[in-house]
């Protein structure tokens, strides 16, 4: 599997989820589990592009995947994408728990649809849960990156 | 780790997957997309000794238009089916798929995947039900195909045996002046409905309905068909049919649980709302098609 352009070869136990080979085994600890049944979406990732529970599959299948998280979404200095930018700037986050699983969301849902409308955006957002900011910040944010 | 322990066998063909289910029984279970399966396992509602992952099965996959049926391979990934141009042709099942689950869920989940897993709050039972699709299945003896009206048995319990797989669902495209609807409610997006009505309509030359069908999620251990309802609008005119009524007759024929999300009584009345807007709104496009 290469995650964020590393492969990577491990053994794992059957059972083992992405989530946690990638944040056991790689370290990556950036993607977060909440529910670990596949409700809240904090543990999103890319796979092969497209934004995926990780909790809900399991390492052992993606012998030749290649998967995204949110450590791979910023540049390699460190500096933030602009989805991650515009969560800072636009006050898309308090504790922070969920923001990896909305940033990957966000970030497969416009470069899908780069313009959408304000229904849309609510419809994209729904498959991940917030639990402090009330959404206000989460929908300011992605708006600003659609540039309206 | 929440699901708890399993062997995990990723065949590459058809003939080593049945295999595998046929040593082992009762013990191995399917592995599609796993949106729903992987879930129940985490939440220990299901355990399994052996996971059969069909995802590297090349012959599963793939969307093709045949004479008049569109043939979708169990695991084309529902986002897949939702782009693709030839679904318009079966209208409920291109209405459905937007609404399965969030669209991170879709990525992944299949449509074989979930009309397999029979779950009666689930869109794509239904729509199988109502077009009166065909299950194309594969175990150790070979093929055969099922009608829907015979695949589904009751809550995730379907007339598949332990060692035989869904590999395609076949849905018919019906010819001439046809209306289709498909309505649900739910309390958030994504969430499983609370109730759902898909409708089908077929208007003849005379304006008579000539074919009807309306099938109900989330109002019954599974999926249901409200024959008395259709039996009632076929071959009245469809001008001047008393929807409202038919709509009645159709949710009082159900069967619907009490749970924290409804009680039986709020669920008919909803459904007899969604599906006089259904049948409203497919009535008018089969007048027009």
């Amino acid at each position: 599997m290469a995650v964020n352009g590393i492969p990577r070869t491990a053994s794992v136990e059957d059972r083992r989820t992405l989530a946690e080979f990638l944040r056991e085994q790689c370290g990556l600890t950036g993607t977060h589990l909440g529910c670990e049944h596949g409700v809240c979406g904090a543990c999103t990732v890319l796979l092969d592009g497209g934004a995926v529970r990780s909790c809900l599959l399991f390492a052992a299948q993606l012998q030749d995947a290649e998967v995204t998280t949110i450590e791979g979404l910023s540049a390699e200095d460190g500096s933030l994408s602009p989805v991650q930018q515009a969560f800072a700037d636009h006050h898309g986050l308090q504790c922070g728990f969920c923001t990896p699983g909305f940033v990957v969301s966000v970030t497969a849902f416009l470069s899908s649809n780069p313009a959408p409308t304000d229904g849309e955006i609510a419809h994209a957002l729904s498959g991940n849960l917030c639990r402090c900011t009330g959404y206000q910040g989460i929908i300011a944010a992605v708006k600003a990156v659609a540039g309206r | 780790m929440k699901p708890a322990p399993f062997q995990l066998h990723i065949p590459s063909t058809l003939e080593e997957a049945v295999g595998l289910l046929s040593q082992h029984g009762e013990e191995a279970k399917v592995l599609a997309g796993g949106q729903s399966l992987v879930p129940l396992m985490a939440l220990r509602l299901a355990r399994y000794e052996h996971l059969v992952d069909v995802n590297r099965i090349a012959a599963l996959q793939g969307i093709a238009r045949e004479g008049g049926w569109l043939t979708i391979g169990a695991m084309t990934r529902q986002t897949t089916a939702e782009a693709h141009r030839d679904v318009a042709l079966v209208p409920l099942l291109h209405q459905a798929l937007p609404l399965i689950g969030h669209f991170q869920i879709r990525n992944r989940g299949t449509v074989g995947g979930s009309t397999a897993h029979a779950d009666p709050a689930s869109e794509l039972p239904a729509v199988a039900l109502a077009l009166d699709a065909e299950m194309v299945i594969h175990g150790p003896a070979g093929g055969r195909v099922v009608p829907a009206r015979e695949f589904f048995v009751s809550t995730w319990t379907t007339g598949l045996k332990p060692d035989e797989i869904l590999t395609a669902v076949r849905y018919p495209v019906w010819p001439g002046h046809c209306g289709f609807a498909l309505e649900e409610f739910a309390r958030r997006s994504g969430d499983f409905a609370i109730a759902g009505v898909a409708c089908g309509l077929e208007v003849d030359q005379d304006g008579d309905v000539a074919r009807a069908a309306i099938a109900y999620f989330g109002m019954a251990p599974t999926a249901v068909r409200a024959s008395a309802a259709e039996a009632a609008l076929v071959g009245s005119p469809a001008r001047g049919a008393d929807l409202a009524e038919i709509a009645r007759l159709a949710a009082s024929n159900t069967d619907p649980g009490d749970d924290i999300h409804g009680s039986a009584g709020f669920r008919r009345r909803v459904a007899a709302h969604l599906t006089e807007r259904a049948l409203e709104r497919a009535l008018r496009e089969s007048i027009h098609a």
